[in-house]
């Protein structure tokens, strides 16, 4: 067996594991070994139930206190493993603080990272499996010599699965100074209220793009996403020219969606977008160009003007009740 | 006294992203040859750090890039926008580097600018692994603040609005420090005429790996210590149902939504 331990960068927020942790605790799982959690946050007991339940026996914690993750976990994780606590494995999400650790650590020990994982594989050797192209190409990389290996995985990678296993075991850390890098700190955290289901969550999904014509526009978005009980999504596109916050963006920069129902209005359907919706049961695209690359992903193709079907779609849809 | 506000701006130049992307069939690396341009994620920081250096009432933004092949064509569009000048790593031995030997190389870069900040894109658009701004930092010893949508500098102090799951967090940490930016946060200026015209005489210092103390095992094919074990093409999505608009397409979406139970 190529790995004997393997460590999860465990992420949490009020007292609720994130979904990609448990994600990869179930996968950590089917790797075999043992699993345990590194955790950064200040509330390592409040998880612990939750992240043994996935598979977790042990969590390590770190606390960082108000600085950004990053410095404060990785010399955590680096003072473990000179000490000689080594797992053969460390996966990350390939989320803000994943990304923040995950880098860290590897200058730390002057080991490469891989990244946009979707798969791994452990059997003569470490294997991380990522799409690219739009998920067209499956590429395998291996790693080379020994571990501790470091991998991120891109969330709804996995899925997640209960193991039926007792509270991990919370042992507390040390985070070495960190110096300069560690002065980094949170002076307040601002929760944006979302009235619709998460976009990564929803069961639909409508996003805009460029076809839109203007800002304004996108209004029609996210009318058609309330009343689809679902939430509204963006390509890069109008992102980058800043109709819709980048919390909006759905693609290989943005999140990654599976939801039941996706609905792509005005979007060319660009490799950057694919890889972030193509996993979606169902497809509805909306685009005059009969051309574009998304009708060749979609279930459901109109060509059509979005500024005159989806006002008639809505209009239906409010008649429906 | 004025504060001079120098920055430097990593810079990546890519192939068209709008052009299907394709992988050497030897290497198993993405395909860089035929004309470069400007990472379009990189044009935030470009400008981002344009308007800091004019708030702070002086300084500079000074690029810094690496490509093997001495390409300059996406560099001297940062410099049309307003950027000063230049540092370009150009070696042969960087092909094949991964993101910790590039984050090596550009550290060694940043550090002959001496900034008071370093702007980067959150990911590039060709390789997008997303880790360099955090390796680069723990290789500087600075501290680092990612996903940055708004910044603000005063007394040598960083203050950064933090993209997060929930919303954003407000973070500060002194400089020098890394800030990754994300994008859509500030409209790219397009260069002037006069600007494409400056940029053609501008500054651009090309080095070599060795210039700045690095081995070459360290970087490119040897320095990746990982090798791709396999290509293959993945499951395809097949087409569905096309309808042309005749002014009822609206009703099969109707349709189609409520054979999947979602109305």
């Amino acid at each position: 067996m190529a790995v004997s331990t393997t460590w999860v960068f465990a992420e949490a927020s009020e007292g609720k594991v994130a979904t990609i942790t448990l994600e990869l605790l179930t996968k950590a799982r089917a790797l075999g070994g043992t699993v345990e959690a590194f955790y950064g946050g200040g509330d390592a007991d409040t998880i612990a139930e939750q992240l043994g339940k996935f598979g977790a026996t042990k969590v390590y914690a770190a606390d960082a206190g108000d600085a950004l993750q990053g410095a404060p976990v990785a010399a955590a994780m680096a003072a473990q493993i000179e000490g000689g606590n080594k797992p053969d494995l460390i996966m990350f999400g390939q989320t803000y603080d994943g990304r923040d650790v995950a880098g860290r650590l590897s200058a730390k020990l002057d080991r490469p990272a891989l990244t946009n994982g979707v798969d791994v594989s452990a059997d003569d050797k470490v294997t991380v499996q990522n799409a690219i192209f739009g998920g067209n190409t499956l590429v395998q990389t291996a790693f080379d010599g020994d571990g501790p290996f470091l991998a991120l995985f891109r969330p709804k990678s996995f899925a997640a699965e209960e193991g039926g296993g007792g509270a991990a075991e919370v042992v507390a850390v040390d985070v070495p100074d960190t110096g300069l890098s560690g002065q980094t700190k949170v002076l307040d955290r601002h929760v944006e209220e979302t009235t619709g289901p998460k976009l990564d969550e929803a069961e639909v999904v409508v996003s805009g793009g460029r076809g839109l014509g203007s800002a304004e526009k996108y209004e029609m978005i996210e009318q058609l996403a309330k009343l689809l009980k679902g939430a509204p999504g963006a390509s890069r596109a109008i992102v980058d020219a800043g109709w819709v916050p980048y919390a909006y963006q759905v693609g290989q920069t943005g999140k990654v969606v599976k939801p039941n129902v996706y609905i792509a209005a005005g979007i060319s359907g660009a490799t950057q977008h694919l890889v972030g919706m193509k996993g979606a049961k169902n497809i509805i695209a909306i685009n005059k160009d009969k051309d574009a690359p998304i009708f060749s992903i979609a279930d459901l193709g109109i060509v059509g003007d979005v500024h005159k079907v989806i006002p008639k779609l809505l209009e239906a849809l409010q008649a429906k009740g | 006294m004025q504060t001079l506000m120098n920055v430097v701006v990593c810079a990546k130049q890519i192939p068209d992203p709008a052009a299907p992307g394709e992988l050497d069939p030897n290497t198993k690396t993405l395909k860089r040859e035929g004309k470069l341009i400007l990472d379009d994620s990189d044009a935030y920081g470009v400008e981002m750090g344009l308007q800091l250096a004019d708030k702070a009432g002086g300084g500079e933004v000074t690029l810094v890039s690496m490509a093997p092949n001495s390409e300059v064509s996406g560099l001297r569009t940062a410099l049309a926008m307003g950027a000063a000048k230049a540092i370009l790593v150009s070696d042969p031995a960087l092909q094949g580097t991964d993101s910790l030997a590039t984050a090596k190389v550009l550290a060694a870069a940043i550090k002959r600018a001496e900034p008071d900040l370093v702007l980067t894109a959150t990911e590039s658009t060709d390789g997008y692994t997303g880790l360099l701004p955090a390796q680069l930092a723990e290789i500087l010893g600075w501290p680092s603040i990612t996903f940055a949508k708004h910044i603000e500098v005063s007394d040598g102090t960083a203050k950064v609005q933090r993209q997060t799951e929930e919303g954003y967090d407000e973070v500060e940490a002194p400089l020098p420090a890394i800030v990754s930016v994300t994008a859509g946060v500030v409209e790219p200026r397009y260069p002037s005429f006069k600007g494409i015209m400056a940029a053609k005489n501008k500054p651009v210092d090309e080095v070599k790996v060795a210039d700045l103390g690095l081995s070459e095992d360290e970087v490119g094919w040897k320095g990746a210590r990982q090798e791709i074990v396999d290509v293959s093409p993945a499951e395809e999505r097949q087409a569905g149902e096309i309808v042309e608009d005749e002014g009822d397409a609206h009703e099969r979406v109707v349709q189609f939504l409520e054979q999947l139970k979602v109305i």
